[in-house]
């Protein structure tokens, strides 16, 4: 009996001790992520149910009220609209320029690593200066892109500053600038597909390199054109930046977007409790979105 | 026959990606043409991208004299290297214990990891904002660094890094007498190098390039970041004086963009691991 305690004592004590060092290195990690991010995030869904503001002290719970009122809120529901709007041009543009972009720079010998520097360099660089550089590009009357129109004789938009085209103008700027991104990301992918395939499939018959890339490219890029989908899809509903710098929302919250009501509400007027709601909402977006594509990876993609 | 039509298809490629490649090259193009234009040469909109006038200068001093832009990118060098150490220094340790340690809380914190991706900045912005008010952090380096302190991201990338490492090394070490806090230390992080550098590079460009969050917490120009400064820049130069912005755009825009010419064949790969991986 003695034996067998002390023979168990003996294992468990490293054990223990392993546990507690594993405590002790894991505990910063622990005590960020719930004052960081655990806590935050349920402070917010509780601040959704309130009417607290900024500067007041007063405040009360209002249960659903905040949700009732972005039901009628003409402006949240316009920043709901042109969020879909923005990404149902860029995700689609974006991945389908960099999926051919990365193909074409694959199928190179020469010059791969000079056209990837190219064409990934927008995501280096800082997006609110690149954004007044469009800025300019844009201008209605001294901007290169419409004296270039002028050349042929169309009259180019006010890009930025009509309200019929500032989501488009904000698109090109979105495009721009994850291109290279989602590239890189398809780079990887494509280098990874094995060269027997192609040669498998043509002996198969698969003529044409649209056959060889409806066989095998595309379906071995599955998992791959997922994560892009999703990630680029969760990026276009967080478009801030080029909004902030170079519209603030207008004209006439034509380019009123999630994330600048969001900020306009809570950190500009300050009405936290109601902006709270509205940031409920925007992560339970996010949430669909990656739940989806994790239903869509458990389903069908697996080639691996 | 096969080598003419190799050659006819390389050409349209090549075609094809110059033309994108230019296309892709014009907004730095512009800006660096228009930083050298004088005011009276941008508005005669011209498309000829070699100024008649050289005004590179005083353009440059323009955008020099308004806005500090040393200590803009002071800031931003301070911050981003802050919120990388911290970064760091948290996750590895953290990552290690869950990869190669036996503790009951493993499986909770994995979850906890997991749902921590899930939340962005933007969705704790409200609350973090408020209790730094109530703290009066607001203005200091802490409201810039202290949210990104932890990095979800970071964990979840070191652990995968970690569990592929072979267990006989960690064996070794203990065999040798290293403490647990040694091992982290000697054995792991010198192993754990491109990793490192991998999510250097994904937080450095992440957090270099932040608007939103310095935006809410910094309202004095002597805490701003690039992104920030160049906000206030814009806000100063009420005008349209495109030469002075343009040179002031690539006052800011450079530092990242040098590092990553220089270093481009890490900065693909550490995007690609890191962006595989999240």
């Amino acid at each position: 009996m003695v034996s067998v305690s002390t023979l168990e004592t003996a294992i468990a004590a490293p054990e223990i001790r392993e546990a507690r060092i594993a405590w002790l290195l894991a505990l910063p990690a622990i005590v960020l992520l719930f004052l960081f991010i655990l806590l935050p995030t349920a402070a917010v869904i509780v601040l959704g149910f309130t009417d607290f503001e900024l500067g007041y002290s007063n405040w009360r719970f209002v249960g659903f009220e905040n949700y009732a009122e972005l039901f009628t809120d003409r402006t949240f529901r316009r920043s709901l609209w042109n969020t879909a709007v923005y990404t149902a041009i860029v995700t689609p543009v974006s991945i389908v320029l960099a999926l051919a972009i990365a193909m074409l720079i694959e199928a190179e010998t020469k010059g791969k690593a000079l056209f990837r520097t190219v064409y990934f360099l927008p995501v280096a660089s800082l997006l609110v200066a690149m954004a007044t550089v469009w800025q300019f590009l844009f201008h209605p009357t001294i901007g290169p892109i419409n004296t270039f129109l002028a050349l042929f004789g169309i009259a180019g938009p006010n890009w930025l500053g009509a309200s019929g085209t500032v989501l488009y103008g904000l698109s090109i700027i979105g495009t721009w600038q994850s291109v290279g991104f989602n590239m890189v990301l398809f780079l990887a992918g494509l280098t990874a597909i094995p060269r027997e395939l192609y040669a498998a499939a043509e002996v198969d018959g698969a003529k044409t390199w649209f056959d060889r890339f409806r066989l095998v490219t595309w379906p071995m890029l599955g998992p791959t054109t997922l994560f892009v989908t999703t990630i680029s899809i969760i990026n276009a509903v967080k478009v801030f930046e080029t909004v902030k710098t170079l519209t603030e929302g207008g004209p006439n919250k034509a380019s009123e977007v999630l994330l600048f009501t969001i900020y306009q509400e809570g950190f500009v007027y300050l009405r936290v409790g109601y902006a709270s709601a509205m940031t409920v909402v925007f992560l339970a977006i996010l949430v669909v979105l990656m739940f989806l594509q994790y239903r869509v990876l458990d389903r069908k993609v697996h080639y691996a | 026959m096969t080598s003419n039509a190799f050659s006819v298809a390389r050409i349209a490629r090549l075609t094809v990606l110059s033309l994108g490649a230019l296309l892709f090259l014009a907004p730095y193009i512009f800006m660096v043409s228009t930083a050298g234009k004088p005011q009276s040469e941008i508005f005669s909109s011209s498309l000829s991208l070699i100024p008649q006038q050289w005004s590179y200068v005083e353009n440059f001093t323009k955008a020099l004299s308004r806005v500090s832009m040393t200590t803009l990118l002071f800031n931003g060098v301070i911050v981003c290297a802050l919120i990388f150490v911290i970064q760091i220094v948290v996750a590895i340790p953290c990552a290690y214990a869950m990869a190669k340690l036996k503790f009951r809380a493993a499986r909770t914190m994995m979850v906890l990891v997991m749902l921590g991706l899930l939340v962005p900045i933007h969705a704790t912005a409200l609350p973090i904002y408020v209790a730094f008010d109530k703290l009066s952090v607001l203005n200091t380096y802490t409201a810039l660094v202290a949210p990104f302190s932890i990095s979800v991201f970071a964990i979840f990338l070191f652990l995968q890094f970690f569990r592929a490492m072979p267990d006989d090394l960690i064996h070794a070490a203990r065999l040798d007498g290293m403490s647990e806090a040694g091992i982290v230390a000697r054995v792991i992080v010198p192993n754990a190098w491109p990793a490192i550098t991998a999510f250097a590079i994904f937080s450095v460009v992440a957090h270099w390039n932040d608007l939103f969050w310095p935006l809410i917490v910094v309202t004095n120009q002597d805490y701003a970041t690039p992104p920030l400064g160049l906000l206030y820049f814009r806000a100063a130069e009420s005008g349209d004086d495109y030469g002075a912005l343009m040179a002031a755009t690539l006052i800011i825009t450079l530092p990242l963009v040098t590092a990553f010419l220089l270093a481009q064949k890490r900065f693909v790969e550490g995007i690609t691991m890191t962006g595989l991986k999240g």
